[in-house]
């Protein structure tokens, strides 16, 4: 039977479910609702939750062990001499005959017993399906029924319900945690692996990038060198240009918003400016690779100096621009907060308002303007695709702004793209910069919330 | 004007350190003071009371223009400190704030130390240009505030980690360190204990020597104990004002009575 038609009589069989408890539910208390425990929309939940939640369970088991156990049949039932052969070729044989059965191209002659085997393997599923759909549908039947039975004026559906519900909430945070793990497990695993063959401290403070390691042992010019400082001293730079450009832009606009605009002005400055992280970074990299680097470039000839066309300069203002809002947003936010008695307390001694701006509102919302910064830094540390596009790949080590740098990102892309042999040291580097990336912006973000949370807690 | 009401205004001057004149102050539409004159004497505490949301607040913050920060807030009529119109446009707000002094309802502190936060006043307005002298003054400050002894092992420690009644004694301190003429209070005391409340209630009367000093209070008993003139507003409009002990025992209009004795406001 088909998949989705069996979704769709599951979800009809629930809210059938629901109707028929709902119902019970007022039957069995005589027709007063308001002799029940709970409302009789709980009692209708109840039930459908108790049919839909184990059938889907069941449902989605069943997919995950149905292919797997088909596959040990099929090779089971193949001839004894098949299954001893080497398992990569007896892989191969396998995916064929799958293919065969689901009547997808085979990359071998279609002999009989290769048609039987795959016929065999088509039943094989074809009986799981029944199966599945059979059971589940049972499981599910068999769940209504027993919620059903339960139903009666004393029954707690309501507090049944609520358990179930934070059940599914858990749950779902939990996932989100475990995959977060498994991100991180894989990442420290790939890192020791590669670890094994580059020495940590030439990792760290080798001052030479050059990935390419040989295929071939007579290849020339290919002996890899791992030392990340020019991708660390390139993400700096054109983070500090980042910052230089989003902190006095970013800054000025919040403080305009926050103190000068009138209600009206900032209700629509500030959407507008939040538009800048909207914008998806693809397009900041061609605009930040086709106008701005070239526009410095030619600035720069008109001044008598070298810039070249891919610079450090050109992805670094562009980079600031896009983290604007971050800063001016959030500082802005802090900014407000700061209490009208402090604004007043200041005035009421002479201050100007630039003057209560700068000696008073700035100083006690610099905790929280920190904290906007740091997490634009980060958010900068983490940016790819303009520097992909406006900064280059050549891993010079230099603090001039005019020059082609690299930055952690972009090699890890460059490391990545084609086609590659995964257990090379060059692949696996990609991992090791992945989690000294990781660790950078997981300490920056961290510092930077508890900075925010410090600043919340003086003024609540 | 003719002659006499001339005559009288110059009289008004010459003995009182503000004078107010048929002040109206909107909010928008909203008309929340309705032709309000008051003299306010030199070295003397003027207590304004009245039922909440009449206007007292309002009123205070006309005598050092805090009114001009509030969007939509206008005023009208004439206010004189020592003769000076206040509300002239050649005046420097600056310099009027430096001479009128304010002390908020709630102590607010900067977010800055205890020394810093005295210090403020007189570093924007110049004064106490040395640190030898700018310590003289933070002290002198915090003498008259009566601080001095609690806080004089912490000036660098941040003001707001002092209790609320300390706080607000350094909100006065703060104030009287550009050394002004008047100091305006709305309500200094609702935030306090009757402990910290008893101490600000004498700092008060000793501050008198020195300063002009306008307090709004919702406390009777206060008014009566700090203030030599009390001036009752009612829904925006002042009804009657004069020696406090007079007001209080012999009030001349019948609003104020019914004030006093508690049957409304
Ligand atoms: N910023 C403002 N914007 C608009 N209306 C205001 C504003 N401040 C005060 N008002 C109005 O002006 C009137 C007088 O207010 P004011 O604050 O002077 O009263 P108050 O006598 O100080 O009261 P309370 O004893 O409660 O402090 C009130 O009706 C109030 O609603
Ligand atoms: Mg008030």
């Amino acid at each position: 039977m088909n998949l989705i038609l069996l979704c769709l009589i599951m979800v009809v069989l629930t809210v059938i479910g629901y109707w028929l408890g709902q119902r019970q539910a007022v039957s069995a208390a005589g027709g007063d609702a308001r002799r029940l425990h709970s409302l009789p929309s709980y009692h209708g939940f109840y039930v459908a939750l108790c049919a839909l939640l184990p059938a889907i369970v069941l449902f989605v088991l069943w997919l995950i062990v149905e292919p797997i156990i088909a596959e040990q049949v099929l090779i089971s039932r193949l001839p004894a001499e098949v299954q001893s052969q080497d398992p990569n070729a007896l892989r191969l044989l396998v995916g064929d005959i799958k293919s065969l059965a689901l009547g997808n191209i085979v990359s071998r002659e279609i002999d009989a017993s290769l048609q039987a085997a795959a016929d065999g393997y088509a039943s094989v599923r074809g009986a799981g399906r029944l199966g599945m759909t059979v059971a589940v549908l049972a499981l599910l039947l068999a769940g209504a029924a027993w919620a059903w039975r339960r139903i009666s004026v004393d029954h707690r559906a309501r507090n049944g319900v609520e358990m179930i519900a934070s059940g599914i909430m858990i749950l779902a945070s939990t996932i989100a945690i475990l995959t977060t793990l498994g991100i991180i497990f894989s990442l420290l695993f790939e890192t020791g692996r590669f670890f094994e063959k580059v020495p940590f401290f030439e990792f760290l403070f080798g001052t030479k990038w050059s990935p390419q390691t040989a295929l071939r042992a007579d290849q020339v010019g290919a002996s890899g060198a791992f030392g990340a400082i020019p991708l660390f001293a390139g993400t700096l730079l054109i983070t500090v240009i980042a910052i230089c450009v989003a902190v006095p832009v970013g800054l000025c606009s919040a403080i305009y918003m926050s103190e000068y605009a009138g209600p009206r002005l900032r209700a629509l400055a500030k959407p507008a400016l939040e538009i800048l992280a909207g914008v998806p970074t693809v397009v900041y990299g061609f605009f930040a690779a086709l106008t701005v680097a070239p526009f410095f470039r030619n600035s720069g000839e008109a001044l008598g100096l070298t810039v070249s066309s891919e610079s450090a300069l050109a992805a670094g203002v562009v980079m600031g621009i896009m983290i604007i809002p971050f800063v001016s947003s959030l500082s802005d936010d802090v900014m407000n907060a700061v209490p009208q008695t402090l604004r007043d307390g200041a005035y009421a001694l002479g201050a100007t308002k630039s003057e209560t701006i700068r000696q008073v509102i700035v100083p006690a919302a610099l905790p929280g303007i920190v904290g906007a910064v740091l997490l634009a830094v980060s958010r900068a540390i983490g940016e790819t695709m303009i520097v992909v596009m406006a900064a280059g790949l050549a891993a010079n080590l230099t603090a001039n702004p005019f020059e082609a740098v690299t930055t952690v990102t972009v090699q890890i892309v460059t490391l990545l793209v084609g086609d590659q042999e995964f257990d090379s040291a060059k692949t696996l580097a990609a991992f090791a910069l992945g989690l000294v990336l990781f660790a950078t912006t997981l300490a920056l973000n961290v510092v930077a919330l508890n900075v925010v949370r410090k600043y919340r807690e003086k003024y609540d | 004007m003719s002659a006499v009401e001339v005559q009288e205004a110059q009289i008004a001057h010459d003995l009182h350190k503000v004078v107010a004149r048929d002040v109206n102050v909107y909010y928008g539409e909203a008309h929340a003071l309705k032709h309000v004159d008051l003299d306010i004497g030199s070295n003397e505490v003027t207590s304004l009371i009245g039922p909440s949301g009449c206007g007292k607040s309002t009123f205070l913050r006309c005598l050092n223009r805090m009114n001009d920060v509030i969007e939509g807030c206008r005023v009208t009529g004439q206010i004189t400190l020592d003769g000076e119109d206040i509300y002239d446009k050649s005046l420097d707000v600056v310099q009027l704030r430096a001479r009128v002094g304010m002390v908020f309802q709630k102590p607010n502190p900067f977010p800055k130390s205890v020394y810093d936060n005295i210090a403020y006043g007189p570093r924007i307005h110049g004064i106490g240009a040395g640190k030898s002298e700018m310590d003289e003054i933070v002290e002198s400050s915090l003498s008259r505030a009566g601080l001095w002894e609690e806080v004089k092992d912490r000036l660098e420690k941040p003001g707001t980690g002092l209790s609320g009644g300390q706080q607000q004694r350094l909100c006065i301190a703060r104030a009287i360190a550009v050394n002004p003429e008047v100091i305006l209070m709305d309500e200094p005391c609702s935030a306090l204990d009757p402990i910290a409340t008893a101490k600000i209630e004498e700092l008060i009367d000793e501050l008198r020597q020195n300063f002009t000093i306008v307090i709004v209070t919702h406390s009777m008993q206060q008014a009566a104990r700090v203030s030599q003139k009390t001036a009752f507003f009612h829904l925006g409009t002042l009804v009657e004002w004069g020696d406090t002990q007079e007001l209080f025992t012999n009030p001349r209009d019948e609003r104020t009575q019914g004030y006093i004795t508690g049957r409304f406001g």
